[in-house]
């Protein structure tokens, strides 16, 4: 116990300093996004991830964001295991033709008004995969999309922009 | 006796050798239909695992002069049906043709149990029978494809959407008092990829699981056929982006095989370096999830921050904080000064010092030993059985690591020391990964101190692996962070891609999740696939 102890005053709250300049960059979108959701999410926007088909490279990217130096709960986003809490879903792609059906669901499952951004090249027009048998594109061919976040996978600071430009 | 001795002097087999297989140290030999499963039966006494199993359609070949080496009476073409055996530091394919009328050829399902799955996808994607196999369920293709679609056949557009069909899939069912069945999937509670898994339970244990995979699918393999090599890499660099490094570089080994091109040391070496920092980087984030499966967020809040560091110097270094595309056919893209060779040497002293002291605190906490130690136990016989690879195999008694056992430099001369544990749990899964970092570590900084000058990437050398010539085939297997990733490529008439078979190592060892959660509690089953982390992905294809 005294080790966690230890191990947590010498660590200290790593969020804060970070290299100059992502540094600069996280702490602008995020009061930016802290007065966007504590006006018009009552302090907490709450996100649903589904994966549609991606390699799992934008998954690892969105799981940053929740680490102790993007710490996105700091700006009041969290994530949830029910479409059904959630204000937002975070979409990668591309869509697979197998996830097609759980995608609408899960959409269909979501409270109005909800938001979708598509996060990837592949979740914003199918990527690499293209568009065929198995892979049908980019997420907007299924669902309604708002915002689409490029990159591959986009950095922890792009996907926090997106989601940004998303409820602005 | 060696493997090839033994298929070579089998009573009863004639086995002819394949002369465009590559590299020579990987022979392929062609046996009749009729003896493909007399083959398995000699492999399996001989004591080796069933690598790999995939067809290929061979179909436009027949019109065809002969390749150099294949007998008359072989021919006939029509589907390829390859199987991968290996034993050691040896590999060995077995290779027989089905024709199209009649698309069948002997199953190896009861000798080796992987072959279940293997057979059940080759049914499912490119229609060739498997006789005498138990369970012809179709797998990867969901059930609401249409009859005839077999998109690995060369007549199948794979341009077209498929048309949605009604059907029906059967899962294994239980019953009896007090058995209720929990569906989970395919979207899952975490941030995490898609999958279906069908729980039998009584209570809160588990009497079975039974996976469902395909969902992620996206015609990969079939993908390949349509783009030239060059852009193939950049797609193996997708198969599963947690191993981007480890999968484009399988790819280009065996695209260098094909084409007997050798990149310089140099190459080679800083290949190795960013393969030793994806390992690095995949077991911290994977350490801290597992400890936080267990309710201990501290240790994921404590590695995610060491995770995120790593991922840091490598967009600083390498230009992608995954370094994606950063490997090419004959080269690498990215080359490091001594100015980065100082930071990571750097960047090494700082990781190890501040991971000891976590690691220290993981193996003092009891409440966590409590949930990791004799949980989701994979015993090393059903390790053995099931032909798992990578720390999987290693945390249940197998001494398997093709960065010793099939090496390239530098892991000639910087020869990794593998951790073996035999318990077999989640515990042992996780103590694998935490001593594989302390080596990795260890390696890199041997990288580093003694990196062969030279050049990076020759226009020469990138040009020539990109031809290959017709009609050949190319084999190669790398260790990825969670074991060992296999390509077989295959050239056609015009020496472009007609085939590329991918096997992440995740296709075998899913199969020994259903085995370790016996005997567990449903509320483990989370922890339990957390200690595997198997890509959907890169299974589903």
């Amino acid at each position: 116990m005294l080790r966690i102890l230890h191990q947590i005053f010498r660590t200290g709250i790593v969020t804060e300093p970070l290299p100059a300049e992502t540094g600069a960059a996280i702490q602008e979108i995020g009061a930016k996004l802290e007065d966007v959701i504590r006006r018009r999410f009552r302090r907490s926007l709450t996100i649903r991830a589904v994966d549609a088909g991606s390699c799992n490279g934008c998954e690892l990217e969105i799981h940053a964001i929740n680490n102790p130096i993007y710490n996105c709960e700091r700006f009041g986003i969290h994530f949830t295991a029910s479409p059904r809490f959630a204000d937002m879903l975070l979409v990668t792609g591309p869509v697979s033709r197998n996830m097609e059906i759980a995608l609408r669901r899960t959409y269909n499952a979501t409270p109005n008004p909800k938001l979708v951004v598509a996060v990837g090249d592949c979740g914003c027009n199918g990527g690499i995969f293209g568009e065929g048998y198995a892979s049908l594109g980019g997420v907007d061919k299924i669902i309604p999309v708002n915002i689409k976040i490029q990159g591959c996978p986009p950095t922890p600071v792009a996907i926090l922009q997106g989601i940004l430009k998303a409820i602005l | 006796m060696t493997l090839r001795e033994t298929i070579i002097s089998a009573p009863g087999i004639d086995a002819s050798p394949d002369e465009n297989q590559c590299p020579s140290n990987v022979p392929a030999y062609i046996v009749s239909r009729e003896q493909f499963r007399d083959a398995a039966r000699m492999m399996k006494t001989a004591d080796a695992r069933l690598v790999a199993e995939w067809a290929t359609d061979e179909s436009h070949y027949s019109s065809l002069p002969l390749p150099s080496g294949e007998r008359e009476g072989v021919r006939g073409r029509g589907f390829g049906i390859y199987a991968c055996y290996a034993r050691d530091n040896e590999y060995l394919i077995v290779k027989t043709y089905t024709p199209i009328e009649d698309p069948t050829f002997p199953s190896i399902t009861k000798k080796f149990a992987p072959a279940h799955r293997f057979e059940r996808q080759m049914n499912s994607l490119m229609g060739v029978i498997p006789t005498g196999h138990p369970d012809l369920r179709p797998w990867i293709r969901h059930e609401d494809w249409p009859e005839d679609a077999y998109p690995l056949r060369k007549s199948f557009d794979a341009s077209k959407p498929m048309q949605r069909v009604k059907g029906e899939y059967n899962f294994i069912k239980a019953e009896g008092e007090g058995v209720y069945e929990i569906p989970v999937g395919p979207v899952h509670a975490g941030i995490i990829e898609p999958g279906h898994f069908r729980f039998q339970a009584v209570g809160e244990d588990i009497l079975n699981l039974e996976e469902r995979l395909g969902y992620v699918h996206k015609g990969i393999e079939k993908r390949f056929e349509s783009l030239s090599w060059t852009e193939g890499v950049k797609l193996a660099g997708r198969v599963s982006g947690d191993s981007t490094v480890a999968h484009s570089l399988c790819y280009c080994r065996a695209l260098e095989a094909m084409t007997g091109c050798n990149p310089p040391e140099r190459v080679l070496w800083l290949r190795a370096l960013m393969l030793e920092r994806e390992r690095i980087a995949n077991h911290l984030g994977d350490i801290g999830a597992i400890a936080n499966d267990a309710a201990f967020a501290f240790l994921l809040y404590q590695f995610s921050r060491l995770r995120e560091m790593l991922l840091r110097i490598n967009l600083k270094l390498f230009g992608h904080r995954f370094m994606m595309d950063r490997i090419i056919p004959g080269g690498v893209i990215i080359d490091i000064n001594s100015d980065g060779k100082n930071e990571i040497l750097a960047e090494m002293n700082w990781l190890l010092k501040e991971f000891e002291r976590l690691v220290v605190i993981y193996d003092e906490n009891p409440s966590l030993e409590d949930r990791v130690r004799d949980t989701g136990i994979l015993k090393p016989e059903t390790a053995k059985e099931l032909c798992v690879v990578g720390f999987t195999a290693r945390a249940s008694g197998r001494n398997l690591d093709c960065r010793i056992q099939n090496p390239f430099p530098p892991y000639d001369k910087i020869i990794p020391k593998v951790p073996v544990l035999n318990s077999g749990d989640v515990h042992a899964r996780a103590w694998v990964r935490i001593e594989e970092t302390r080596e990795s570590i260890r390696i890199i900084r041997e990288i580093l101190n003694n990196l062969p000058d030279g050049q990076i990437a020759e226009p020469d050398l990138k040009s020539q692996a990109s031809c290959p010539q017709p009609h050949r085939a190319g084999f190669a297997v790398v260790e990825g962070w969670r074991g060992e990733i296999v390509y077989w490529l295959q050239s056609d008439a015009k020496g472009e891609i007609n085939r590329c078979m991918v096997r992440d190592p995740s296709s075998v060892n899913w199969l020994a999740l259903e085995q370790a959660i016996h005997g567990n509690i449903v509320p483990d089953f989370p922890l339990c696939n957390k200690s595997f982390n198997q890509s959907y992905s890169g299974h589903d294809l």
